[in-house]
């Protein structure tokens, strides 16, 4: 095992009823690194993304963090899953202030000075002169970087983003983009991105995984992952070719 | 307005108010965990619930009349907290019964019309399953508030329940529903009548109260 990483999976499965959706022999996430989880719709990218986030337990196997193990039947104490949470590709806003939904997951933690935290994090995502209107009547790409703020403000060790800027215009794309690459190089947060987009994976991240069929099929770092793949359902779905 | 209209119009305060304020300790955590929760069984519970919220009121009256009697369950147990029949006690109970599954019928329908991955969301950023469920509640609250305009619909002008197990006795347990059936069959419809208007103007404003609040919910 990697003294440097975040999480550590070992025989990692995950089935909704009959059907596995997820099994992952051996994987590890580097502790400040970027890295992109790649693959078609249904490779098992986003139950991963929830098993991290410790919010379903696995049905076999275990996932490490901060050395305790999350496994079928343990909850994960909430002191360790306050320190990892998720945007998700729907920003999913409380029916209340944009300055509300960014303080909101401070005052879960029973924190009182929220104010200059708050500043801080909706000046990072340019909304500060938003903060006094309804979270719900903001535009797609506001309201995802109103997400963004509503995590950043809690300083996590893991930043998990599901597919963040899928239907976002350019503008916010990179506006997005550019957050994510500073508070992980800023903070060293470690940030794992959910994307289909290869592109962004290419620009973002360290390293990448490629999930096909809930089976990891190769992770690697990024100029290796897109100039020579180790595996050729790797290069197709590099090339984009239709991969199964 | 004489004293003995404005004392039944404080018990009908009294009673319904009452009923509506326990219904709704009980109706909307019960609601919420419908809402939220998924656990076997809970199909029945919720078959349950419906049939409780079409429940005729005075079927629901015979139901407390028969365990409150002193021959019924309760009635023989002679625990100070358990209400003797004819007292308000027993027309609190009876209008509980009646409100509860609304609260929590149509608390269970507005949680359940919160969009499920708002709670994945904000377990996602720290919340403890309370704190989860505290927020569904208040995304749901214009539901929530729509859960208690109708239960407090149900027991206001309820009378057939109250009437069993309160007995309509004058100066104890008299309320303006069973005032309203006593003067109308005494002929003095001209109190039958102010006292119904009375009823229908309290029902008006309570539900106006409730509306503006709800407005409130929807433009904040």
């Amino acid at each position: 095992m990697s003294e440097q990483a975040a999480y550590y999976i070992r025989e990692l499965s995950k089935a909704y009823e009959a059907r596995e959706v997820l099994a992952i022999d051996e994987m590890e996430v580097q502790q400040g690194e970027i890295l992109a989880l790649v693959g078609p719709s249904g490779s098992g990218k986003s139950t991963l993304l929830r098993l991290l986030n410790f919010l379903e337990a696995p049905t076999q196997g275990w996932i490490e963090y901060a050395g305790v193990r999350f496994e079928a039947g343990k909850d994960m104490p909430l002191e360790l899953r306050r320190r990892v949470t998720t945007v998700f590709q729907h920003p999913m806003l409380l029916d209340r202030s944009v300055w509300d939904n960014v303080t909101y997951s401070l005052q879960l933690r029973g924190q009182r000075d929220t104010q200059g935290p708050a500043q801080t994090a909706l000046e990072l995502v340019g909304l500060a002169n938003l903060a006094q209107q309804n979270a719900r009547s903001l535009s797609g790409g506001e309201a995802q970087r109103v997400a963004l703020a509503r995590a950043m403000i809690l300083r996590p060790d893991v930043l998990l983003m599901d597919e963040p800027t899928a239907n976002l215009d350019p503008y916010n794309v990179g506006l997005i983009e550019k957050i994510i690459h500073q508070v992980n190089r800023e903070h060293q947060t470690t940030v794992v991105l959910v994307t289909h987009n290869v592109f962004q994976a290419r620009r973002l991240a360290d390293r990448v995984a490629f999930l096909l069929a809930g089976k990891l099929v190769e992770v690697a770092d990024v100029e290796d992952f897109f100039d020579s793949p180790a595996d050729v359902r790797t290069r197709a779905f590099v090339n984009g070719e239709m991969v199964y | 307005m004489s004293s003995d209209l404005v004392e039944i119009i404080l018990l009908t305060f009294k009673v319904s108010g009452t009923a509506l304020l326990l219904s709704t300790l009980i109706g909307v955590p019960l609601g919420a965990v419908m809402g939220l929760k998924r656990f076997i069984g809970r199909r029945w519970v919720v078959v349950l619930l419906y049939t409780g919220m079409g429940f005729p009121p005075v079927v629901v009256g015979l139901f407390v009349y028969l365990l409150l009697s002193r021959a019924g369950p309760l009635g023989e147990l002679n625990w100070p907290f358990i209400p003797e029949l004819f007292t308000p006690g027993a027309m609190i109970v009876a209008q509980t019964i009646i409100a509860f599954p609304l609260v929590a019928g149509f608390t269970m329908a507005a949680v359940m019309g919160v969009d499920p991955q708002l709670q994945q969301q904000v377990i996602s950023l720290g919340a403890t399953q309370r704190q989860a469920a505290t927020t569904v509640l208040w995304e749901a609250r214009i539901g929530v508030i729509v859960a208690i305009v109708a239960g407090f619909g149900s027991i206001i002008s309820e009378v057939g329940a109250v009437m069993l197990v309160g007995g309509n006795i004058e100066g104890r347990t008299r309320v303006m529903t069973t005032a309203i059936v006593l003067e109308t069959r005494k002929g003095n419809f001209d109190l039958a009548l102010t006292l119904g208007v009375l009823l229908l103007g309290i029902t008006f404003l309570v539900n106006l109260a409730m509306l503006r609040l709800q407005g409130r919910s929807m433009n904040e």
